[in-house]
C-alpha cells in the first residue's frame, strides 16, 4: 500500500509519521498546554464555578476561626495562624475533586473520543487537566485564602522565602493529589458518581489530620493514623514554613517528608491514570 | 498499488457476552462514500471505533490507508477525522476556540490553526456564531461544528458516525448538502446510518450490517436489483377477474403472487418495462377489468427489511404454511436469504 503515502501528498510532508524525540516532546508540551488552556477557559466561561468553589473554603475559615476555634486549644500559637496552613491544604484537596468530576464529564460526553482519535499525546488530556485544575486554579484559591486569612489576622512569621516555599509546598501537594482525583474520575466515568466518589476519600483524610486540631487531642488509635498520614505531614511542613519554625511540634523534616509524599504519589498515580485513560472506552 | 482506503477482514469484537462484530469484512475505495447501513446495535459504531483507533479488535485485520489499526495507530491518527454520534465539542468554548483547539492538537501552528478554523467556519456557515459558546448552538449547528472539527486537520479519510441522527428534517438536508460537498472535494468517507434514505442519497457503496455481520454489499442500485426485483402491480375490479388475469398471464414474468382481499396481483418483472407491456397486452386481450397497472421498483427500504427483517422472522416461517397465496414471495425470501449468505462468505 505504498500508494497511501503517495496520495497523502503535501500534507504528509508537513506531518511526518514518525517525529523525532525532540519533536515529540515539543508536541507533548503543546498538547498539554492546549488542554490546560481549554480547562482554564471553563472557569472564564463559568465564573459561577470559580465563585462557588471559592466560597466554600472561605466558609470553612470563618467556621473554624469563629465557631470551633474558641474551643480548640493550640498551645504556643494563635489559632488563626494554626488554622490557615490546614485550610490551604484542605482547599487544594477539595479543589482537586473538580478534576474528578471534570474528567468524568468529558468521558460521558464523548469529547474524549475526539481527543483519542487525534494525533495528540495520550497523556495530554490528563496533564492539561491537572495543570489547570490541580495547579493553576489552586494557586488562585490559595492566594484568595491567604487574603481572607490576612483579614482575619493571619500573619507569615518567617522569612519571605519561607512564605513563598509554603505556597510551593501546598501547590505541589495539591498537584500530586489531583492525579489521584484524575484516576478516580476515569474509573467512575459518570459525573454524578464522580461528584461523590471524588469527595468521600478526601474528607476523612483532611479531618483526621493536624489540619484543624492538634492530633494529641484525638483518641490513641486515631492518633496513630493522624500523625503519619501525608496530610498531617504536609500541614505540619507548611505550618513550619509560615511560622518560621516557631509553631510547636513542627520540624523542617515535615517539609521534606511532604515533598517525598508528593513525589511518591506522582510516581504511582501518573502512570496509573495514563494507563486507565488509554484503557477507557 | 491499490485504491482501497479501508480494508477490513474478518474483524471480531465482543463486549463481555455481547458479540458486537462477528467477522466483518469490507473494502472501501478511495475518494468514495462508503455507507454502513444497519439498525441500532448492529455494530456500526463499534466498527467505526476500531477504525479510528479508539478500540482494538479481538480478531481479524483492519487497515486504513495502509496503516494497521493495531500496530500503526500513531501514523494513522493524523490522517483521519471522526465526527461521532454525540457532537463531541466543548460546550464552554466558542465555536472558533473549539476548532483552533482541534487544529493545535493536529499540531498545526497557532496561526495556521486559526486560519484553518476560520476557513471551516466559513464553509459550514458558522461564521456568525463563531464567537458564541457551543452551549448556545442548536442541535444542527452543533453537528456542523462537530463535522467542522473533524475536518480541521484535512483528514484523508473521514468517519461520520450517524451524522444526522436526532436532527430535524431541515438540518438533515443541510447536513447532506455539506457531506456531498465534501465528497466533491475528493475525500474518502465512511458513513454509518440507520436511514436508508441517507445511504441511498449519499453513499456510493453500501454495506448492510446486522448483528455484527455484513449481510449484503454493493451500490444502492445493485442492492435493489440483486435483492428485490421489479414487480408489475395489477389491481382488478372483481374477484373473478383475478383468475382470468392469472390465466392470461401464464408464461409472462415470474410466478405471480395474489392478494385476494385487495384484488391485487404482483408479478415479478425480470425484463422490466417489456414484462409490463406484455402483461398489459395479455390482460387487455383477456378482457380483464383493470383498476390499476404499474411497474413498481422496490425501495431500498424493502431491500433493507427483506435483509434484516427475515432474520427475526426466520423461526416463525415454515410452521405457518398458510401463506400459500403469497407463495412466490416466500420463495423470493429464501432466495434473498441465500444471496445474503453468499455475500457473507464471499
Amino acid at each position: 500500500m505504498s500508494n497511501a503515502t503517495h496520495a497523502a501528498g503535501g500534507s504528509a510532508a508537513r506531518r511526518p509519521s514518525e517525529p523525532g524525540f525532540a519533536r515529540r516532546l515539543g508536541h507533548n508540551v503543546t498538547d498539554t498546554l492546549v488542554m490546560a488552556q481549554r480547562n482554564l477557559l471553563r472557569y472564564v466561561r463559568l465564573p459561577r464555578l470559580l465563585m462557588f468553589s471559592s466560597i466554600q473554603p472561605i466558609m470553612f475559615v470563618v467556621l473554624f476561626a469563629y465557631v470551633f476555634g474558641g474551643a480548640i486549644r493550640t498551645p504556643g500559637v494563635n489559632y488563626i495562624n494554626y488554622l490557615i496552613p490546614g485550610i490551604l491544604i484542605q482547599t487544594v484537596l477539595f479543589g482537586a475533586t473538580q478534576t474528578t468530576t471534570g474528567l468524568a464529564d468529558d468521558l460521558s460526553k464523548g469529547i474524549v473520543d475526539r481527543f483519542r482519535s487525534l494525533p495528540m499525546a495520550r497523556s495530554a488530556v490528563l496533564a492539561g487537566r491537572t495543570l489547570a485544575d490541580g495547579l493553576l486554579r489552586n494557586l488562585f484559591t490559595v492566594g484568595l485564602m491567604l487574603a481572607v486569612g490576612a483579614i482575619l489576622g493571619f500573619r507569615f512569621e518567617g522569612s519571605a522565602w519561607q512564605a513563598l516555599a509554603s505556597v510551593g509546598v501546598v501547590a505541589f501537594f495539591g498537584y500530586a493529589f489531583s492525579w489521584i482525583s484524575a484516576l478516580i474520575g476515569l474509573l467512575t466515568r459518570d459525573p454524578e458518581t464522580a461528584q461523590v466518589a471524588g469527595f468521600i476519600w478526601v474528607f476523612p483524610l483532611v479531618f483526621a489530620s493536624s489540619a484543624f486540631v492538634p492530633v494529641e487531642t484525638m483518641p490513641h488509635w486515631l492518633q496513630a493514623f493522624a500523625k503519619v498520614q501525608p496530610i498531617s505531614v504536609t500541614v505540619n511542613g507548611v505550618r513550619y514554613l509560615t511560622s518560621g519554625g516557631a509553631a510547636p511540634g513542627v520540624a523542617p523534616g515535615d517539609v521534606w517528608q511532604s515533598l517525598l509524599w508528593g513525589a511518591g504519589i506522582l510516581l504511582a498515580f501518573v502512570p496509573l491514570a495514563v494507563l486507565q485513560y488509554r484503557r477507557a472506552v | 498499488m491499490n485504491d482501497t482506503a479501508i480494508h477490513v477482514q474478518s474483524v471480531r469484537k465482543s463486549f463481555g457476552s455481547v458479540q458486537a462484530l462477528d467477522g466483518v469484512s469490507l473494502d472501501a475505495p478511495r475518494g468514495k462514500v462508503f455507507g454502513l447501513l444497519g439498525p441500532n446495535g448492529a455494530g456500526k459504531t463499534t466498527l467505526v471505533r476500531i477504525l479510528t483507533t479508539l478500540l482494538l479488535p479481538d480478531a481479524g485485520e483492519a487497515t486504513v490507508l495502509g496503516h494497521d489499526v493495531r500496530s500503526d495507530r500513531e501514523a494513522l491518527r493524523p490522517r483521519i477525522g471522526l465526527a461521532g454520534q454525540y457532537a463531541a465539542v466543548d460546550e464552554n468554548l466558542t465555536g472558533r476556540e473549539n476548532l483552533v483547539m482541534v487544529g493545535r492538537l493536529y499540531h498545526l501552528g497557532l496561526a495556521e490553526a486559526r486560519r484553518r478554523a476560520d476557513e471551516v467556519l466559513e464553509r459550514f456557515e458558522l461564521r456568525d456564531a463563531a464567537g458564541r459558546t457551543a452551549k448556545t448552538y442548536s442541535g444542527g449547528m452543533r453537528r456542523r461544528l462537530d463535522l467542522a472539527a473533524s475536518l480541521v486537520g484535512r483528514p484523508e479519510v473521514l468517519f461520520l458516525d450517524e451524522p444526522t441522527t436526532g436532527l430535524d428534517p431541515r438540518s438533515r438536508r443541510d447536513m447532506w448538502a455539506l457531506i456531498k460537498e465534501l465528497v466533491g472535494g475528493g475525500a474518502t468517507l465512511l458513513l454509518t446510518t440507520q436511514y436508508l434514505e441517507e445511504a441511498d442519497e449519499l453513499a456510493d457503496r453500501i454495506a448492510v450490517v446486522d448483528h455484527g455481520r455484513v449481510i449484503a454489499e454493493g451500490t444502492s442500485d445493485e442492492l435493489k436489483a440483486q435483492l428485490a426485483r421489479d414487480y408489475v402491480e395489477i389491481g382488478v375490479e372483481r374477484p373473478e377477474d383475478l383468475d382470468r388475469a392469472l390465466r392470461s398471464l401464464e408464461g409472462v414474468g415470474g410466478d405471480a403472487g395474489v392478494e385476494r382481499e385487495s384484488l391485487r396481483i404482483s408479478l415479478p418483472a425480470p425484463n422490466g418495462a417489456r414484462t409490463l407491456l406484455e402483461a398489459v397486452r395479455r390482460l387487455d386481450g383477456a378482457d380483464v377489468g383493470l383498476v390499476d397497472v404499474g411497474l413498481r421498483r422496490p425501495s431500498l427500504d424493502e431491500v433493507f427489511l427483506s435483509l434484516t427483517g427475515h432474520q427475526a422472522g426466520q423461526q416463525g416461517r415454515g410452521a405457518g404454511g398458510g401463506g400459500a397465496e403469497r407463495g412466490t414471495n416466500a420463495r423470493d425470501d429464501e432466495e434473498r436469504e441465500d444471496e445474503a449468505r453468499d455475500e457473507v462468505t464471499a
